[in-house]
C-alpha cells in the first residue's frame, strides 16, 4: 500500500526531517527576531532622526525592498566573503533575511508612528516625559499594535523566504526534503509533505498573531 | 513686593514668515486665575504652548518662579537648554489640551499614574493613591480601570485634567478644554475647574466660554493679533470695555 510505504519512507528519513525543519525554525525565528529589533530602530531613524539620518534609512530600505531576497542572501553569502567577513552559509543566509525583514518593519513601523496623533507626544511632553520615555511607553505600544497584523505577514514571508537558504547549500526543510527525495523519488509525497509542513508553520504564525491582537485590543 | 509666579516679557514667536506673537508681556501671581479671551489666530493658544513649550519661541523671556523656560540666558545671548531639563520644566507646568490627548492604550488610573512613575519616580504604590485621589476629585474613581475608548468626552477630559494636575504644577494651563465638548457635558469639565480655581490653583486659561471666565477670573487678557489689546478685572472688561477691538469682540462672542 502507497500510503503505508510513503509513512514508512517518512520513517526512515526522520532525522533528515527534523533537523531540515528545525533549520528553517531556527532561521526564521532568528531573522524575525533579529530583523525586527534593526526593523525598530530602522523605523525610529526614519520617523524622528535628522535629515541626514533619515535619507540614510531611505536608501537603506528603498534598496533592500526593491532587491530580491533570493540575490540578498547570494550577496550575503558571497560579497561578504570577498570584503573579509567570514560567515558560514547559515549564518549569511540568516543575515540576509534578517536584513530583509528589518527593512519591511522599519517601513511598516514608520508609517504606524506617523499615524499617531501628535497630540499623543505633546501630552507626554506637557507631563514632562522626555523623548525616549515618550518612545517606550506612549508612541511604541500604540505603533505595535498597529502594525501587529502587518508584522505576522512579513514574518510569514521571513518563513517562506527561509527556502531560498537551499541554494547556498543550508540543508533547511526544502533542502533536507529534496535530498529525501534524491533516494527514494516519491517526489510527489514529500514536496507535499514539505508543502504542508510549511504551511503549519505559518499558521501557526498566523493564530498566534490573531491571539496577540486579540489579547492587546483596546476596549471600546 | 515677591517676584511673580509667571513672567513673560516681550514674548515674540513666528511659524516661517507669519509673526504670531508680537511681544507678549504677562505677569500671574500665585492662586491668580487669568483667562485669555480673544478671536482665533490672536495668538492665545501658542501663547500657552510656549510657556509649556510645545513650541519653542524667538525672542523675549517666560519666567516660572523666576526661572527662564526653555532658554537661559548666557552672556547676553539666549541659549536653547537640554531637552532633558526642559523636559523637567514642563512638568512645572501643567496643560489641558482641547483635544484631551489622553493615552488611548492606558487606563483612566495609568494615564494619571504614568508622569508620577516616571517623571516623579514615585512608586507604584504612592503613585497608585495619589493617582486614584485626584481621578476622585474629578469625580471619575468608579471609572478609573476604564479605557479612554470607554469615557464620553467629558469623562475624557477630566482625566486628562487629573493627569495634568496630579502632578503638582505650579501653574495649570487650560487650552479651550471644552470646544470638542458636545454642549450637555460642557459643565461637568467646567465644574471641575470652577473646583480647581477655589482651591487656589493658579491657572491660565484659554477660553469661548465668556460668561465662565467671567465668573471664575481674578483678571482676563484679550488677545488681539499677537498682542495684548487690553487687560484688566473681568466685571470692568465686560462691562466697559475700553478699546473698540474688544468691544467689538465681546459683541460677537456668546455668553
Amino acid at each position: 500500500m502507497e500510503l503505508q510505504q510513503f509513512l514508512s519512507e517518512v520513517w526512515i528519513a526522520r532525522n533528515a526531517l527534523i533537523a531540515g525543519l528545525g533549520n528553517t525554525l531556527a532561521i526564521s525565528a532568528l531573522a524575525i527576531v533579529a530583523g525586527t529589533l534593526l526593523g525598530i530602530l530602522v523605523g525610529l531613524a526614519a520617523t524622528y532622526g535628522h535629515a541626514a539620518l533619515r535619507v540614510i534609512t531611505r536608501l537603506y530600505t528603498d534598496f533592500l525592498r526593491g532587491t530580491p531576497v533570493f540575490v540578498l542572501i547570494l550577496a550575503c553569502f558571497y560579497i561578504l566573503s570577498v570584503i573579509g567577513v567570514q560567515l558560514t552559509a547559515f549564518q549569511a543566509g540568516t543575515f540576509a533575511l534578517a536584513l530583509f525583514c528589518s527593512s519591511h518593519v522599519g517601513e511598516i513601523l514608520r508609517g504606524a508612528l506617523q499615524a499617531i496623533p501628535k497630540g499623543q507626544v505633546e501630552a507626554a511632553k506637557s507631563i514632562g516625559l522626555t523623548f525616549p520615555q515618550t518612545f517606550l511607553h506612549v508612541l511604541m505600544p500604540q505603533a505595535l499594535r498597529q502594525i501587529l497584523p502587518t508584522w505576522v505577514n512579513v514574518a510569514t514571508e521571513i518563513v517562506k523566504g527561509s527556502t531560498l537558504l537551499s541554494i547556498i547549500g543550508v540543508v533547511e526543510l526544502l533542502l533536507a526534503v529534496q535530498q529525501v527525495i534524491a533516494r527514494n523519488f516519491m517526489s510527489l509525497e514529500f514536496f507535499f509533505l514539505a508543502g504542508f509542513l510549511y504551511f503549519l508553520i505559518n499558521f501557526a504564525l498566523e493564530r498566534l498573531g490573531r491571539y496577540l491582537e486579540r489579547k492587546v485590543a483596546l476596549p471600546t | 513686593m515677591s517676584e511673580p509666579l509667571l513672567k513673560i516679557e516681550n514674548l515674540h514667536k513666528r511659524f516661517g514668515e507669519i509673526e504670531v506673537l508680537k511681544g507678549v508681556d504677562l505677569a500671574m501671581n500665585k492662586g491668580e486665575v487669568v483667562s485669555i479671551i480673544g478671536s482665533s489666530g490672536s495668538g492665545k493658544t501658542t501663547l500657552l504652548r510656549c510657556i509649556n513649550m510645545l513650541e519653542d519661541y524667538d525672542d523675549g523671556i517666560i519666567a516660572i518662579d523666576g526661572e527662564t523656560i526653555g532658554y537661559r540666558l548666557d552672556g547676553g545671548r539666549r541659549v536653547r537648554r537640554r531637552e532633558k531639563e526642559i523636559a523637567l520644566q514642563r512638568a512645572m507646568t501643567g496643560m489641558a489640551f482641547q483635544q484631551f490627548n489622553l493615552f488611548p492604550h492606558m487606563t483612566a488610573l495609568k494615564n494619571v499614574m504614568l508622569g508620577l512613575t516616571k517623571v516623579k519616580g514615585m512608586d507604584k504604590s504612592e503613585a497608585e493613591a495619589l493617582a486614584e485621589r485626584w481621578l476622585e476629585r474629578v469625580g471619575l474613581l468608579d471609572r478609573r480601570h476604564h479605557y479612554p475608548g470607554q469615557l464620553s468626552g467629558g469623562q475624557q477630559q477630566r482625566v486628562a485634567i487629573a493627569r495634568a494636575i496630579a502632578m503638582a504644577p505650579k501653574l495649570m494651563l487650560f487650552d479651550e478644554v471644552t470646544s470638542a465638548l458636545d454642549p450637555e457635558l460642557v459643565n461637568e469639565v467646567l465644574n471641575v475647574v470652577r473646583g480647581l480655581a477655589d482651591d487656589g490653583m493658579t491657572m491660565l486659561l484659554v477660553t469661548h466660554e465668556m460668561q465662565f471666565a467671567h465668573d471664575v477670573s481674578s483678571a482676563v487678557v484679550f488677545m488681539h493679533e499677537g498682542r495684548i489689546g487690553e487687560q484688566g478685572a473681568p466685571a470692568e472688561m465686560f462691562r466697559q470695555p475700553k478699546t473698540e477691538r474688544l468691544a467689538d469682540f465681546l459683541r460677537n462672542a456668546k455668553f
